[in-house]
């Protein structure tokens, strides 16, 4: 099972050398957003273990924010579940277009790959999948040792995260500034800017009006059926005349 | 709050690993039509789109539009830099580096 799982030793160690040189930014995200999270768990009465079992069971940021103030609070398994589903919905759409680059994988590796998938491991991985030479080793990595980092993260800001100073070096800003790039790389035609310029418009239209997250994955399923819908009529008007 | 947070925790781990697990598992084993191809390769950039813009406009609980954020003002020259090198490692560090310099001097 585990050397079935662990083929080819010369694959996984390029892999790891590439999805940890590709990681990094996130790794620094997470350090920042990891121990203030842990910080605040901790004030709102879990225990570093719970913090980390968490982190371990759970790994969705914004969801973890939202589990640890409803608890703080006194709130009871079905509301923080409930919470906790629909705050990380979204992923459903971000596994299945990653789906379009994981064909022929078996259904283990698929489990493990979707244990890691996030906002940001998702976004990193599609922008390397689509820029092509980049394998699901390599994005494994990158799950895991982004993973492995807001795990220890969040643990120490348990522990002992009141003495760091917040705000060090501008780090609170690394996972803007990779979205931002990578927001960047997506646009590859006039259909893709179309898309984000929708998205971005609505969902700041969407998120002053409903409360939570959800507004990401309502705006995430428009935009992009818009930008199917200008595609087709695009390509409507540059038939040439006659053709079919 | 005591013994009942590890059940929590379980549930939480469940119902967050579904979403991530299903599309992922099922759509892998399937030739997608071709119009569910072009749908999904819009996703990234509307999910990316949707991430950023509100974090950079939008603050407070509930919601509300702020324009004189240092994110905002920051992310210009930030997105400049990145149409112009193209570089991830690059504009994460120029980011960082603009954010803590108007953060700090202020």
């Amino acid at each position: 099972m585990v050397s079935d799982f662990f083929d080819a030793s010369e694959d996984w160690g390029k892999a790891v050398r590439e999805g940890l040189s590709a990681a990094w930014p996130i790794c620094l995200g997470y350090i920042a957003i990891g121990l203030a999270f842990g910080v605040i768990a901790r004030k709102m009465g879990l225990h570093p273990l719970e913090i980390g079992l968490m982190s371990l069971v759970v790994y969705a940021g914004s969801s973890q924010f939202i589990a640890a103030a409803m608890l703080g609070a006194g709130a009871g398994f079905l509301p923080v579940v409930l919470t906790t589903f629909s705050v990380n919905l979204r992923h459903l759409l971000m596994s299945s277009s990653l789906s379009l680059y994981l064909k022929n994988l078996s259904g283990s590796r698929l489990s493990l790959f979707a244990y890691g998938v996030t906002d940001e491991s998702f976004a990193l991985n599609m922008s390397r999948f689509q820029a092509g030479n980049w394998g699901w080793r390599s994005a494994l990595v990158v799950n895991h040792a982004t993973n492995l980092t807001w795990f220890i993260s969040t643990v120490a800001g348990g522990i002992g995260g009141q003495f760091i100073p917040a705000g060090a070096f501008g780090i609170d800003y690394a996972l803007t500034a990779m979205f931002i790039c990578l927001l960047v790389f997506q646009i590859r035609g006039i259909y893709h800017a179309l898309v984000a310029l929708f998205s971005g418009v609505v969902a700041v239209i969407l998120s002053l009006m409903i409360p939570g997250n959800s507004y990401i994955l309502i705006t995430a399923f428009l935009a992009a059926s818009a930008g199917l819908c200008i595609r087709k009529t695009g390509l409507q008007k540059n038939r040439p005349e006659g053709g079919r | 709050m005591t013994g009942e947070i590890i059940p929590i925790i379980i549930g939480m781990g469940v119902v967050t690993y579904i979403p991530r697990w299903l599309p992922l598992f099922f759509l892998t084993r399937r030739r997608l039509p071709s119009w569910l191809i072009d749908w999904l390769d819009f996703i990234p950039a509307a999910i990316l789109s949707a991430l950023i813009l509100p974090a950079l406009v939008t603050t407070g609980e509930p919601r509300h539009l702020v324009w004189a954020r240092p994110d905002l003002w920051v992310a210009i020259p930030t997105l400049i830099f990145a149409l112009r090198t193209r570089s991830l490692a690059g504009t994460v560090v120029i980011g960082m580096a603009l954010y803590w310099l108007v953060t700090h001097f202020h």
